[in-house]
């Protein structure tokens, strides 16, 4: 099998899919805890504000959301269509949710009714904190595996399986989480009574996740145990979650200086270090099959052939750069504090 | 109902939906960067007070796409898991391309395109429309070869037997050059200008009617008759193209879309009809053996016909297939007669002294919004029964574990969402227009983008 840097292909390309995803978290992650403080905002000027520090970069960072289903279609076919028939209910109702925040955004200042913009208000505020729940139910259950049967298929309840107690708690960590990282972000570009109502809410936010964060650890290790077993294999792994709870930490020192630039950036640290940890507990495997360890889908059963995984793997190495390139442009031109003008929303 | 039944409506549904959208962005996308051209090369207001204006709208419809798009993209694994593994290996790579060349070059610019306007130089925010538009156009370039490749499979090979076969890829420019997707991507392209420019004639005709804007909608008119004008023409050429390649390479299809049943035999041509698949007739005003010339220059050129096929290959609505065909092909006629007979009067210095023809214009938008949908409606339906075409049946498609209650539920949310959709981009589309380019009152105080954008600039 072909390797680069000796890795071989499924490999990398469950780098490259992490490495989506994790982007995804971040950037629409600030979206969406942003969006979950909405209704904490009572001003109709405070909540335009949050409303645009987020106006010009949510659909850009959506676009990671296509981009990462999209290499996990092509580089694990089997993985996607197994995942996505399984988890029917949560992927559709994440579509209705994604679809009301896209047009809350886009509908509501379009209107001075305060009924109009109030109903837009919750609909974008609810849709925000249903999307970032239902990211991290999806990732429960993927943590825990699921029924799947000798043919990959899923062989589960149609429509309620998906609630069970440990998906709701990563599903509200989750949410935690990207409150927090949301609150930082939006610290960053307000200013005045919001900034200083942001900082009470983001003392608020931290609390929130290092509370449910631990819950969910524990649960983890106590009834999941063989989510560990790569870290008892390689006890130098065991660095991953050293650092996890050093870049949590990091948040609320760097927050009580009102250092936010710092803490945003520890805030993504945060995020991706999750799921660095994640992808170290599911490593080789993509789904644990809990009928029979002989049915869980791997980065190797899953995959796509060589030859289209190096096709993909050459078109990431020319498009990611320039992703790269013009994302920073246009973070750039938006830099500072949100001023509301004529084309704000 | 079916699972199959409920699976299908549930995809032509969201599909159909979404694609009122991007064929509108990508139009107007096109309008845009010549509005801002002539800016740049003019330093006409005017100009910029179109561009503006357009990017407002053009907004409204990117956003719509966007929230709309996600939902296809998530149906083939939800819905279509059969589909999504066998098709995944060959897909992959032609969806990696759309997602990280295009798409993200058009959401990346996005942003500055319709905030920007007051933050960057003129050429800044010029290179961002350009990025946009490309961006749409690449974008249509990847979602078309992957939609050729399910009707013209090349550049792969099978693996595994029965239903866990499936395609890998054995040549990727082979794949994205298929038989069909040259022909298909300019047949796209083409008919999302048409959209677009016959968005922008048919608000600036109002205008016009209504006798407001008049200055800046003469010339917006223009810009968008000439655009309207050219590809109109062009995609007779397109389209005639598309139909040698189906006649060559999905026969059953091309004899649906013109009711030929005759296994082997020169074949008619219709302006308008009815295919009774029971007796195997076409009731309808013919061109005796229009097909056969089209397609050989020849009368006696015999032409494949559904008999020659056994039932289960053939597509099972062929009347729907002979309609939507035919719905298209007309209004592309009449869009070319339209827009050669405005042309013909702009020429002649009359275009703006006939109101009857200012409401043609009006209500034409709605003309190519009907051809792209009936256009696709005729090339997915002619396909079935396959859902890529002679290798995976759409009935084998399916996800094995989705139930038909799921996807009757989630039928149901997506009906009652589109809906309020729906209403609510008619009514703020309604509402842009009647508020017009710009505030008549407070025109002539308001300072060229470039002096606000220095200004900003010199601020930070």
């Amino acid at each position: 099998m072909a390797t680069i840097f000796g890795l071989d292909y499924p490999t990398l390309w469950f780098l490259v899919v992490g490495g989506l995803f994790s982007g995804y978290a971040i950037l629409d992650g600030f979206d969406f805890g942003a969006g979950a403080w909405h209704l904490f905002f009572r001003k109709e000027e405070s909540r335009r504000i949050a409303l645009n520090a987020v106006g010009p970069v949510w659909d850009g960072n959506e676009v990671w959301l296509v981009i990462g289903g999209g290499a996990l279609f092509a580089g694990f076919p089997v993985m996607y269509a197994t995942l996505f028939s399984a988890m029917y209910v949560p992927f559709m109702l994440f579509l209705v949710f994604i679809i009301f925040r896209a047009v809350s955004i886009e509908f509501r200042s379009k209107e001075p009714m305060k009924w109009w913009r109030a109903t837009w208000d919750v609909a974008y505020s609810i849709s925000s904190i249903m999307l970032a729940f239902l990211l991290g139910v999806v990732l429960g259950n993927v943590l825990q595996g699921m029924p799947i049967d000798h043919e990959y298929e899923y062989a589960g309840g149609p429509f309620f399986e998906f609630l069970n107690p440990y998906a709701l708690m990563v599903g509200v960590t989750t949410l935690a989480l990207m409150m927090t990282h949301g609150a930082i972000y939006l610290l960053l570009k307000t200013e005045g009574r919001l900034y200083t109502k942001l900082t009470l809410l983001l003392r608020s936010g931290i609390i929130f996740f290092v509370v449910s964060f631990s819950i969910t650890t524990l649960y983890t290790l106590i009834y999941i145990p063989h989510l560990s077993d790569n870290f008892q294999e390689d006890p130098a792994l065991f660095i991953v979650p050293v650092l996890v709870f050093l870049s949590i930490a990091n948040i609320p020192r760097l927050a009580h200086k009102r250092k936010y630039s710092q803490a945003f950036l520890f805030s993504s640290i945060t995020i991706s270090l999750l799921l660095i940890l994640v992808a170290i507990e599911l490593y080789p495997n993509l789904l644990l099959s809990t009928l029979d360890p002989q049915n869980t889908i791997t980065i190797y059963n899953a995959a796509s052939s060589e030859k289209s995984l190096g096709i993909m793997l050459t078109i990431t190495a020319i498009g990611g750069p320039m992703i790269l390139v013009y994302m920073f442009f246009v973070y750039r031109t938006f830099k500072g504090k949100v001023k509301l003008d004529d084309t704000s929303y | 109902m079916e699972v199959e039944i409920l699976a299908r409506i549930q995809f032509a549904f969201t599909i159909a939906f979404h694609y009122i959208y991007p064929p509108l962005s990508i139009g107007l996308g096109l309008i845009m960067v010549i509005m801002e051209g002539m800016y740049i090369r003019t330093r006409n207001k005017e100009y910029e007070t179109l561009a503006r204006f357009w990017t407002k709208i053009f907004a409204l419809t990117f956003g719509l796409g966007v929230a709309t798009g996600i939902v296809m993209e998530f149906e083939f694994g939800t819905n279509w898991a059969t589909y999504s593994r066998f098709v995944g290996d060959v897909f992959g790579s032609a969806l990696a391309a759309e997602g990280i060349f295009a798409f993200a070059l058009e959401s990346g610019f996005l942003g500055v395109l319709i905030f920007g306007w007051n933050r960057v130089k003129p050429w800044v925010h010029m290179v961002s429309t350009v990025g946009v538009f490309l961006g749409s156009m690449f974008s249509a370039v990847w979602i078309v070869v992957a939609n050729s490749w399910q009707q013209t499979p090349t550049g792969y090979h099978i693996v595994g037997e029965g239903l866990n076969a499936r395609a890998e890829i054995t040549d990727f420019w082979e794949m994205v050059f298929n038989p069909s997707s040259v022909d298909r991507i300019i047949h796209v392209w083409q008919g999302a200008f048409l959209a677009g420019a016959f968005l922008v004639l048919s608000v600036h005709a109002y205008y016009l009617i209504r006798g407001r804007y008049v200055e800046i909608s003469t010339k917006a008119f223009k810009i968008a008759l000439g655009v309207a004008t050219v590809f109109s023409l062009t995609q007779l050429v397109s389209g005639h193209r598309s139909a040698v390649v189906v006649a060559e390479h999905q026969p059953a299809k091309l004899a649906a879309m013109e009711g030929h049943f005759d296994a082997s035999a020169p074949a008619d041509m219709y302006v308008f009809g009815w295919v009774d698949k029971e007796k195997q007739k076409v009731i309808g005003l013919r061109i005796p053996r229009g097909l056969s010339f089209l397609l050989h220059y020849d009368f006696e050129a015999p032409v494949t016909g559904l008999n020659a096929f056994p039932l289960e290959d053939r597509p099972g609505q062929v009347n729907a297939v002979f309609q939507f065909y035919h719905i298209m092909v007309a209004i592309g006629m009449f869009l070319i007669a339209l827009t050669l007979f405005a042309s013909f009067q702009w020429w002649r210095g009359r275009l703006f002294t006939y109101r009857w023809l200012l409401w043609i214009f009006v209500f034409s938008v709605l003309l190519p919004q009907i051809a792209n949908q009936a256009g696709w409606f005729a090339a997915e339906m002619g396909r079935q029964p396959w859902v890529v075409y002679g290798l995976l049946r759409t009935s084998d498609a399916l996800s094995k574990s989705v139930t038909a209650n799921q996807v009757l539920f989630s039928l149901i949310l997506f009906t009652l969402i589109y809906t309020l959709l729906l209403a609510l981009f008619l009514y703020l589309l309604n509402k842009k227009i009647k508020h017009g380019p710009y505030d008549e009152a407070k025109e002539d105080g308001r300072p060229l983008q470039e002096e606000i954008a220095d200004a900003v600039i010199g601020k930070s």
